[in-house]
């Protein structure tokens, strides 16, 4: 399978088994319209009135020598792999419910402003510790292990953030493990003791904020209604200078209300922070906030307008690095991670305050995907292998999908969200993600 | 060759021989807490080094 597209002044052939990407001239992109192995004569027929028959001879034989080396229409081995794939799925990685409250009323909040629908309700540090104890027990070999502290708004309940990532610095030295902790926060508690503490402990921060003030006030509103773009950009800025513009990401998500979300991707590179992520929102199909399928080439036109810009400030020496745009051709994942999806339900698992295991943080709630308590040692790992067994292959839509290696089968939640299945990706999601990776790979054909 | 410059090689096929280890990132627990990218994560399989 390959797959070809145009941006700017660039013809990019993508062979998707074999992970290689080329910068092919106008005669190889229209040569390559022809079906797989098409002789040269048939390709000549439809193409000399536009090139020289010396140019399709040069592009044809250039094709040629590409296929023998399994850089172009490479067979797809990895169905076999596909099947043993999580067989002994371990956990590595966990969502801490910190805290089921927030400061904020975000009016997109997937997670019922902050208390997912139940109880407003805080971790204990016995629950937090327990959690610990539980990804220590189920990691098996594992090495590394992450813990992500998550809200609602963690720093409502930063005491208990504190003993818990000490408690897993200490247990991680008992047992071998290398614990990496990630705070997710709205930035309205920061303050120079937190700071402190988070830059010293923390291997990574996430901070929310969604861009230009206009947009961000609009949704992320205090509890008065008021805008919050005020209150946080000080701290936020102050957070990312500490930590020397590294080992963090300010992180705002887009809407149906600003479709012209590369002006707020680009206001928060002009207000200094180099480490963004911008994406877009997930919300039901009947939200005015949600991004409609309409939206589509609205949105498919920021991204190119963003990375026509990310070019040319890299080149610049204006640097800034979006998510969203990053991708590693050489040194990245192995395949196999790249057909096992984002972990949830196997390797990455949700915790509530009260204790409850979910298959992760947007699962929280459903009580069809409740997995157990870490207070009373239940761990129902049948009910983990719609999960574990979910990959590329599994799922009829993924299967055909020229970037299937590139984002591994897409968001379980957004799927169960939107199709009931985890195995049906979010179409829409899909489309964005799939431009997304188009950008990227134009990213790298510049040179950047 | 003239008409065609790769950018990228046949990484894919050769990162299955060694690849599995488990030992890399889960995929939403960076930036990005909706929308998977695995693409942009690193590898840190010791034995691929």
């Amino acid at each position: 399978m390959i797959h070809k597209f145009k941006m700017f002044n660039k013809n990019i052939v993508v062979d998707v088994n074999s992970g290689a990407v080329h910068d092919v001239s106008d005669v190889v992109y229209d040569v390559l319209d022809k079906p797989e192995g098409s002789s040269l004569q048939v390709v000549t027929d439809g193409l000399s009135e536009k090139y020289s028959i010396e140019d399709i001879k040069e592009g044809y034989d250039e094709i040629c020598q590409l296929r023998e080396m399994n850089m172009l229409y490479s067979e797809d081995s990895y169905g076999d792999i596909a099947q043993s794939i999580n067989k002994k799925p371990l956990v590595k990685a966990l969502c801490l419910h910190i805290c089921h409250d927030c400061n904020l009323r975000c009016e997109y909040c997937f997670a019922g402003t902050g208390s997912f629908c139940g109880e407003r309700s805080m971790m204990s540090e016995e629950v937090g510790k327990r959690a610990i104890d539980f990804v220590i027990a189920n990691s098996g070999t594992r090495r590394n292990i992450e813990v992500d502290f998550f809200g609602g708004e963690p720093l409502m309940n930063f005491e208990v953030v504190k003993k818990i990532a000490d408690y897993a610095k200490e247990q991680g030295e008992k047992h071998d493990k290398v614990f990496r902790l990630t705070l997710t926060t709205n930035g309205v508690l920061l303050d120079d003791d937190k700071l402190d503490y988070i830059n010293k402990n923390m291997s990574n921060v996430v901070l929310s904020i969604d861009g230009r003030r206009e947009v961000h006030d609009r949704v992320r509103k205090t509890i008065n209604g008021g805008g919050s773009y005020e209150i946080i950009m000080p701290k936020l800025k102050k957070a990312a200078e500490l930590r020397n513009q590294d080992n963090y990401y300010v992180r705002g998500t887009f809407t149906h209300y600003n479709l012209d979300f590369a002006k707020d991707v680009l206001h928060l590179a002009d207000e200094g922070f180099k480490q963004i992520s911008v994406e877009p929102v997930v919300g039901g199909r009947d939200e005015d906030y949600s991004i409609k399928e309409e939206d589509l080439p609205l949105a498919f036109e920021q991204y190119e307008v963003l990375a026509k810009e990310y070019v040319k400030r890299i080149k610049e020496g204006n640097w800034f690095n979006f998510f969203h745009f990053m991708i590693d051709l050489t040194q990245g994942p192995c395949v196999i991670k790249r057909m096992s999806g984002c972990g949830a339900g196997c390797e990455y698992v949700a915790i509530t305050p009260e204790g409850d295991i979910y298959p992760c943080h947007q699962f929280v709630g459903k009580k069809e995907y409740y997995l157990g308590n870490v207070l009373n040692n239940i761990y129902n790992r049948d009910k983990t292998s719609e999960f574990a067994n979910a990959n590329v292959y599994t799922k009829e839509k993924c299967k055909a999908c020229w970037a299937k290696f590139y984002c591994s089968g897409g968001c379980h939640a957004n799927a169960y969200q939107f199709g009931g299945d985890i195995n049906n990706p979010y179409d829409i999601g899909c489309e964005l993600e799939k431009k997304r990776v188009e950008c990227a790979l134009y990213i790298k054909s510049e040179g950047c | 060759m003239k008409h065609i410059k790769t950018i990228c090689g046949a990484t894919l096929k050769n990162s299955a021989a060694k690849g599995g280890c488990g030992e890399c990132q889960t995929s939403c627990q960076s930036a990005c807490k909706t929308s998977c990218t695995v693409a942009n994560q690193k590898c840190e399989n010791k034995n691929n080094k």
